[in-house]
Formats: C-alpha cells, structure tokens, sequence
C-alpha cells in the first residue's frame, strides 16, 4: 500500500505488528467493557435491591429519564461551562501566554515558572484538593486572608467560578508545553520581519504566529476539553454542591453509579457524555479539515 | 531607555509575579500542615513539630503502599510508553484505511472506561480473567484506559521526526527495526518522555481501579490509602494526611525532575497534515 | 499466555447476558467435617486508618486465637483478613460486585441499613438457610431490639456488631456564659430554640448546628431528619408506606426554618464539602453551642487523647441531653424523647464453601471474650449486654447511651428504596436552607419520592 510513502521501509504487515499489541489490550481492557457499558445503559440494573436480581432490557428509557431529569439538564449546562471556561478559554488563553511571554526572559526565571505550572499538574488529586481547601475554605483560607473578606466560602458562594479557577491552575501545564514547542517551529525570519514592519505584539500573533500554529492549537483544544469534560475532580472539592450548584457530568454519574447504585441509569448518562465528547470530536475534526 | 518601554517592562514584570503567586499560593500548604502540631484545612504559620512525620512513618501501610504505588504505575507506565511508541510510529509511517477515524473512536471509549459506570463490566472481566488482585493486571487495565490518548499524542511527535532521517539510515542498510530504536526514538524522545510522565502521573492518582481490583491491603497503592485515613464515622485524620501527600507527591516530582533534565520535556510539532 | 486471554474473552462474552445478578445455592452440610478450612473475612477497616481498632483486634487477637482453638481439635484452619477502610458507598460497591459474582468472603461486616438492599437483590440469605442450625447461648445476651439490626423481613440474616445512639451535645463552657444551666435537658423544640436563641447573643458562636443538605450525606438523615421526624411523632417508613409530605414532615422542615432561616445556625457550613469536620472541629474549638450527633462524637471526635477534633476538657466541658419530642408526649408512640441508632451486622456469605466452621467463627467472634477484648480498653456500646454492664461502667456518657437512650430509639427501615429516600429528604432540608419554605420544600420532596419509589408506596 502507498509503498512510496513508507520511507521507514517499515511494510504493512510489520506496521500492523507494531500496532496489535497496542490494539489487543485496547480491545480487552477498553473497547470491550466500553461496549458492555453501553449495554447496560439499556437496562435497569442496579448493584443491589431487586432489580439487581433480575435487570430488564429497558431501551432507550434511561436515555429518555436522563434528558427529562432537570438534574441531568442542569449538569449539561454545567459541564458545558466547565469546559468553555476553564479548557477552551482558560488553559488555552493562559497555556498560549506563558509559553509566548516565557521565550523572552532569564533561563532561571523561565525554569522557575515552569517548574510551579508543572508542578500543579504533577500532583496527585487528592492532594491537590487539600491545597484547594485551604485556599477556599472559610475564616483561615488563603484566599480570604489575602483579600481581607476570611468570612467568604468561596467554594459554596461561587462554586463553579472556583472550580474554574482551579481547574485553570490544574490544568495549564500541558498547554503550555504544546504551545512552547509549537512556538520554537515558528520560523524566526518571520518573527523579525514583523518585528521590523511595526507590528504590535497583538499582531504578530495574529497574523505570524497563528497560522503556524493553527494545527497546535486544535490538538491542544481537543485533548483538553475532552479531559476536562470527564474530569472528576470537582468531586473531591465540592462533591458537586451546593445544592447541585456545581455537578458536572462525572460527578452526576458518580453519585448515581456509587451512591444511589443506579447502574443502568448511569451508563446511560455515560452514553450521553460520549455523545458530547463526540461532538467536541466532530468540530475540531471539521476545523482541521477546513484548514486543509 | 522610553518611558513607555519602562511601562512594558513593570507590566511584564507584574503579570509574571501575578502568574508566579497564582501557582505558588496553594502549594504552601504542602510546607506547612505537614509540620503543623494542629493542622487543618486553612493555611497558618505552623506550630513546628516532627510529630505527624514519626506517627506516618509508624503507620503500618504508609510505606509499603508508596511502594505498591510505584511498581503499578511502573508497569502500566511502561507497558503504555512502549505500545504506545510502537503503535504510533507505524501509524505515521504507513497509512492504514480508517487510521484517524479508528484514533478517534479509541479516543472517546477511553473516556468511557475511565468513568466509575464501567466499573461492573471491569470487575467481571477481570474476575473471568483471574485478574483479580493481580497488581499486573490492574495496571494492565490502567494501561488500556490511557493508551488510545498516548498514542494520539505520539503520533503527533513522529509526524515531526522527518522522514529524510530513515531514508539516509536506509541507504546504509539498516532494518526497521534499527531505524526506529537508533534513527526515530532519539529524536522523538522528548515526546517519549513526555508521554511517560503524563502517563506515569494519570496511573498514579489512579483510585477505583486498584479499589476494586486489589483486595490485599498489603498490595493497595497509595492513592487507596490516602482514602483510608478517615475515622469510622468519616472524619479525615490530618495528623498522617498532610505529610503522607507530602510523601505521596515526592516520586511524581522527583521524575519529572529526572526525564526534565535527562531528556528534555518538550512536546514537538503538533497535528501535520 | 494470549492463547489463554482469548480463552477467558470468550468466557466473559459467553457470560454477558447470564452474569448481572446470578447467585449459587450452597450445601449447609458442605465440608463440615473438612480437616482443612480457610475463611476470610471482610471488614472496611484498616490497620493504622479506618477502624484500625477493630483491624487490630482481627489480626492481632482473633486470627491467632481462633487458628489455635481449631489446631486443638486438630483443624488446620487457615483465617485471612481483608482489609479495606474505604468511604462507605465505596466499599458498598466493592461487597455488591463480590456477592453478585459468587465471590467475597465467608464472613463480611457490613452497615446495617445495607441488609435489605442485599437480601432484597438474593445477595446475602437467611443465617438458617446458609449454615442450618443457629442456635447459640449468645443470643440471649443480645437486646432483642439490637438484633432487629441484623433481620429482614422477619428473617434473621446476621449478627448485629454493637449500636449507638443520638443525643443533643452541648458545649457547658458556652451555657454557662449564656447563663444556661449546665444539666440542660429540654423538653419540646421550642426550648431548643430557646437555648439557642440565648447562645446567639455570644460573640463568634454559632448556637446550633442541626445537619442539612446534601453535603452531609446521610449524616443529615440519621442526626437531623430521622430523629426529628420520630420526635414529630410519625416515623419515615409505616406500615409500608414512605411518609410523603405529611404535616409532621412539614414541621421538621419548618424547624430547620427556624434555625437557619432565624439566624441560630450556619447556612454555608451545610453546604460545604467538607461542612461536618468542620463543624466538630468548631465545636472542639468552642465555637458551637449545640450538636446532635451519635455517641461517636464523645467516642472518636472530642476524645482528649486521639480524636479528631480533641478537647482535653472534654470530661467537663460537653454536656448530653436527650433529644426530646416536638412537645411532651408528640414522639412516636406517644414518647417525650426520641433517638435513632445504627450499627454494623456480620453476614456469612451464601457462596461460602465452610457453612458450618464459618458460623462457628462468627459464635467466636461475638463471645463475651471477643468482644470485650474488641474495645481494647476503650468504653463502647457492644451487641453484648454481659460486656456492656461491665465496660460501660466508667463512662457516664455511654452509660447514659445505655440505659436511657436505647430503650426509646428507633431503626431506620433496611430497604432497597431507603438510600433514595434518605437522598430526598437530605434534598428537602438544602431547600430550606437555600431558602424556600418548608411547604414548598415538601412538595419537592413528594415529587422525587414518588419518582423514586413508586407512587403506590408513598403515604
């Protein structure tokens, strides 16, 4: 196949080699409980009580409950903001800005930012959420000392800004390391040239760098708001309140699956999740293809 | 020296203190509680007191646990790095009917599988396979939740390495097999490096999956024990929390510190098309 | 080693339909002469976290203690312990996923109000139907009320581990600056309020902290709403039947107006993750008046030496009143004073391969001995009343729990629907306390009642 193209000499059938172990444990580990998941979003199973005896094929019931249910609903929306807000313009915006502004200072200085972003990224999330509550939390919070107002519970006055917030410092390390490569494949010449003509910053970036990028910046998009939109740890933080305030869609699924038991309803909001991670999918896919 | 360049300056200087502060500000929790003869859930200037680290040391699992931690994450980091690698080179390299759509599909079933409603079909699974309490097998599990990203990502960095490389090695007669080990690896090995560490650090949060599949507590990673530290009517014991975090954040600091510096952390190219 | 991967594949895809909820039917008689035995039980404790008492006191006393008593009557018996110490519906899940696929251990420790759901999905089966003749000389030491814990349905499924009981917590430190009397014990609501209407005028406390919303979990369920809906005088659960929103429940919810619509408890702490740590350490700090809360409170939270939120004047400075009644005589059959208890229940599994010796294991695990050594000094309500009369001795608190609490209090109804049920009624109070009236509120609360349980189940 396309034998010109293989300059690896590599040939189809040692391709295909180099592909199936990767693909075996895919399908064992991934696609084949993936699917039965979907299967039991069918049903009416539950962990325990009766209907844990004897699951019935329910079709398309949990799926219709699910978009009938203002809770389910409500964590649409909600999720659908976490992932604008802290993702899409959040981690993007502020990845792009460290990894422009970085390429200009002091080694050390450079290092010693990086160094804190990654940082925030490495950290296990548990301990993450730790951190968190003593920023957030009421009367001896970080945050409150430092704006002089200690009495706000920022995480059950503004639940979802907080988590935002958060989940920016969380999550902007990765970001910021595709677009740092990203910006060192931008050819200097070109740099220099606006550089030359009077371009503001604004424009460089604009009119130079962004085209180089574009394809970056897609990826970046991409990947990101698919974690973002299967992020479980609001959890930890707010265990989605108050009052449902801050329940986005894992954590929704969540407390249907482990504390009410609810299998089959909650596979059937995982179905739903998928269908949006496809959406997400499908217009990066249409953007890229719209590029080329 | 221009008054407005002065102003730039100064402003440049600020957003950067202001990004410094906005990363640094949570961490300090992490340096204080962990001596704190009182700690709780709010930041204060420690009472200092060695106390929590000796009752850590002292708990019976702490230790071992970071252990179990490590050798899952190990694993499931390895097994990922290298199918990955495989995969993704021959992925770039050859083009088989359906690659981006299959890459994509893979994709979003992961985010399937690593949501808590998959977690039946998981257990029976692996209980049909004798998997059950077989640290191998969980990380293998681990493996196959974060392979279908790694491999995306991968892929992306052998697009970058070009093809004029292999061709020379080619000329002088090496097997694929020594081109990719000696020619592609070393040039995609920040991308390698990276991908060891974004999967290193996802296996090691990692708390259902062990939950579920471990049931040896002498075998449980880190990540379930943290879990454990609660009293019976659930109320968290922060006298071994905060410095078993501390403990408990050390080894994904530590090798990010070793491949940063070994190989350097940089991602490559990004989508080419 | 693929070869056999696709083997089992193939076992599991032949599976898929038959494996949601298939149980095996044990022999009673099986291996009961067997010379060699191996029994694991399972318990969400941990040594050095959870309970790490009673996983001590497993490892370290029972194991080697049973394994010498069976060696004597030349048994091999071979005792694993699985230890967990996860969150409550964390390890839930984990026993459902053993029990459903014919696995788990032979002996497992479960929450009480967990029995029903597991009997109700054939999980777990009637003690005489696993292990056959269950007579034993240690059920007479059993309050009938505390083996209520481990029934179903008439049936008797296990054996309860111990109970607790819920009181109203008082700070005497802070009554005594509001020149409330030190032995407090109020007699309606309304002194309640009373009471907390005088804490307010001190600076920085907060008067009462009556647990709601959805944060809480079930602790707004068993130390708010339960106790409060029995002191109205209707239980949750009635000739089977779910209170609906009945005029009782209406006035639970207008209680919880009062208290944190009238200023004499804290809104945002209901609704913080972490809300209920943070209201022991409060109370540990002098900061709340008072607290309803079980007997572990005195046990584990204020405990001067290891609790969480230690008071080192805990002996003099809190004080315990019964909960009492809406008004004298207005509690569930006509009581003055109401409580709620819970407790965990040992269950021998019905897939056990050793019905016999995994019975005889748990008549050792209860002996008086067992259990008492269980406590490792420490004072605690035990299922036993032989070892209650004496280690509850020098514990005023307990004691109190003992003799005055126990005979008035009630079980909460072990049935698949409760968690739903409690879910909504911890959704009724966060209505309140975000601000909607307790009519309001109820009505919200009949819907998703109904929409959980059926409306032919709602009264």
């Amino acid at each position: 196949m396309a034998s010109s193209l293989d300059s690896s000499g590599l040939g189809v059938r040692r391709a295909v080699g180099f592909v199936a172990p990767a693909l075996v444990l895919i399908g064992v580990f991934l696609v084949f409980p993936a699917l039965w998941t979907l299967y039991i979003g069918i049903t009416n199973y539950q962990l325990t009580g009766p209907a844990a005896a004897n699951p019935r094929v329910v079709g398309l019931d949990n799926v219709v409950e699910a978009v009938r249910d203002p809770l389910f609903t409500n964590s649409v929306w909600l999720t659908a903001l976490f992932v604008l807000g802290s993702a899409v313009i959040g981690q993007n915006v502020l990845g792009f800005g460290l990894a422009w502004l970085l390429r200009a200072v002091r080694p050390w200085l450079r290092r010693t930012v990086e160094g804190l972003v990654l940082l925030s990224w490495i950290l296990p999330g548990t301990v993450v959420a730790y951190l968190w509550f003593a920023v957030l939390s009421r009367d001896t919070g970080t945050l409150g000392l430092l704006l002089g107002s200690p009495e706000t519970a920022w995480l059950v006055q503004y639940p979802m800004t907080s988590l935002i917030i958060f989940n920016v410092w969380r999550g902007t390390a990765f970001s910021m390391l595709l677009y740092t490569s990203a910006l060192a494949a931008v050819p200097p010449s070109q740099l220099e040239t606006a550089r030359l003509v009077g371009a503001s910053g604004w424009q460089t970036v604009r009119d130079v760098v962004f085209p180089h990028i574009r394809g970056h910046v897609l990826t970046n998009t991409l990947l990101i708001s698919l974690w973002t939109a299967n992020d479980f740890t609001p959890f930890l933080l707010t265990a989605g309140g108050p009052n449902h305030q801050s329940e986005v869609l894992p954590v929704l699924i969540y407390r249907q699956a482990l504390e009410s038991g609810q299998l089959g309803y909650a596979s059937a909001m995982s179905i739903l999740l998928l269908l949006g991670n496809l959406a997400i999918a499908l217009v990066y896919l249409r953007l890229l293809r719209r590029r080329a | 020296m221009s008054p407005l360049w002065m102003v730039r300056r100064i402003g440049f200087y600020v957003l950067i203190t202001l990004v410094l502060a906005f990363f640094a500000v949570p961490m300090l929790w992490l340096a204080s509680a962990p001596f704190d003869s009182k700690p709780g859930l709010g930041l204060r200037w420690p009472d200092w007191t060695f106390s929590n680290v000796v009752a850590t040391f002292e708990h019976p699992y702490a230790l071992t646990s970071l252990v179990n931690s490590l050798v899952l994450c190990v694993v499931a980091t390895v097994v990922t790095t290298v199918l990955a690698a495989l995969a993704a080179y021959a992925l770039s390299r050859v083009r088989i009917p359906g690659r981006d759509l299959l890459l994509y599909l893979l994709l979003l079933l992961s985010s399937v599988v690593t949501g808590t409603a998959a977690m039946v079909p998981i257990f029976v699974m692996m209980l049909q396979l004798g998997l059950i309490n077989s640290q191998f097998g969980t990380a293998l599990v681990i493996a196959g939740g974060m392979l279908p990203a790694a491999i995306f990502i991968l892929k992306d960095f052998m697009d970058a390495v070009p093809r004029s490389y292999e061709e020379s090695a080619r000329v002088f007669g090496a097997s694929p097999r020594q081109v990719l080990s000696h020619v592609v690896l070393p040039v995609a090995r920040p991308g390698v490096a990276t991908i060891f560490v974004w999967a290193f650090v996802n296996a090691w949060g990692n708390f259902l999956l062990p939950f579920l599949l471990l049931r040896d507590v002498g075998q449980q990673p880190a990540a379930v024990l943290l879990r454990t530290l609660y009293d019976e009517g659930g109320s968290a014991n922060l006298t071994v929390i905060p410095v078993f975090s501390l403990l408990y954040s050390i080894p994904v600091v530590v090798l990010y510190l070793f491949v940063s510096k070994r190989y350097g952390f940089r991602f490559h190219g990004g989508i080419k098309s | 080693m693929r070869r056999t991967k696709v083997f089992g594949l193939l076992a599991v895809c032949g599976l898929l339909a038959g494996c949601l909820g298939q149980t095996q039917e044990g022999d009673q008689a099986q291996n009961a002469d067997a010379k060699e035995i191996t029994l694991t039980i399972v318990a969400n404790a941990a040594a050095g976290g959870k309970n790490a008492r009673g996983a001590n006191w497993l490892q370290n006393w029972v194991i080697p203690r049973f394994t010498e008593l069976q060696k004597a009557k030349g048994v091999t018996a071979t005792i694993k312990f699985e230890q967990n110490g996860a969150g409550d519906e964390d390890f839930k899940t984990k026993v459902a996923l053993d029990l459903k696929t014919g696995g788990g251990g032979d002996i497992i420790e479960i929450d009480g109000i967990w029995l029903g759901e597991f009997a109700q999905a054939g999980q777990i089966k009637p003690l005489n139907d696993v292990v056959g003749n269950t007579d034993w000389d240690g059920w007479n030491q059993i309050p009938k009320a505390v083996q209520g814990l481990g029934e179903f349905d008439g049936k008797r499924y296990g054996v309860p581990m111990g109970t607790d009981g819920r009181v109203l917590f008082f700070n005497k430190k802070l009554f005594a600056q509001a020149g409330l009397p030190a032995d407090w014990q109020p007699r309606s609501w309304q002194d309640v309020l009373d009471a907390g209407a005088r804490l307010k005028a001190l600076p920085g406390v907060t008067p009462i902290q009556l647990n709601a919303g959805t944060a809480m979990g079930e602790a707004t369920t068993m130390q708010g709403v339960l106790p409060l809906l029995a002191g109205a005088g209707k239980p949750v659960y009635e000739n089977g039947k779910w209170q609906g929103d009945s005029a009782q429940l209406k006035d639970v919810l207008g209680l919880y107006q009062k208290v944190y619509g009238g200023g004499l408890g804290d809104p945002v702490l209901q609704q913080e993750a972490k809300g209920r740590d943070r209201s022991f350490t409060l109370f540990g700090e002098n900061k709340i008046g008072i607290l309803l809360e079980s007997d572990y409170f005195w046990r584990s939270v204020v405990e001067p030496r290891n609790g969480v939120a230690k008071m080192a004047d805990r002996d003099t400075a809190v004080g315990w009143a019964l909960v009492p009644a809406k008004q004298a005589k207005a509690g569930v059959g006509g009581q003055d004073f109401v409580s709620m208890s819970g407790g965990g229940v040992r269950v021998i599994n019905p897939n056990t391969k050793y019905p016999r010796q995994a019975w005889e294991f748990m008549q050792f695990l209860n002996s008086a001995e067992a259990v008492k050594e269980s406590l490792a000094g420490a004072a605690q309500l035990t299922q036993r009343q032989d070892v209650n009369d004496e280690v509850l001795k020098g514990d005023p608190m307990l004691t109190f729990i003992s003799e005055k609490v126990l005979p008035i209090t009630r079980y909460r109804p072990g049935l698949a629907d409760y968690p739903k049920v409690s879910a909504a009624l911890q959704q009724a109070t966060a209505d309140v306390v975000a601000g909607k009236s307790p009519d309001d509120a109820a009505k919200a609360y009949r819907d998703a009642l109904v929409k959980a349980v059926g409306e032919g189940n709602v009264g």
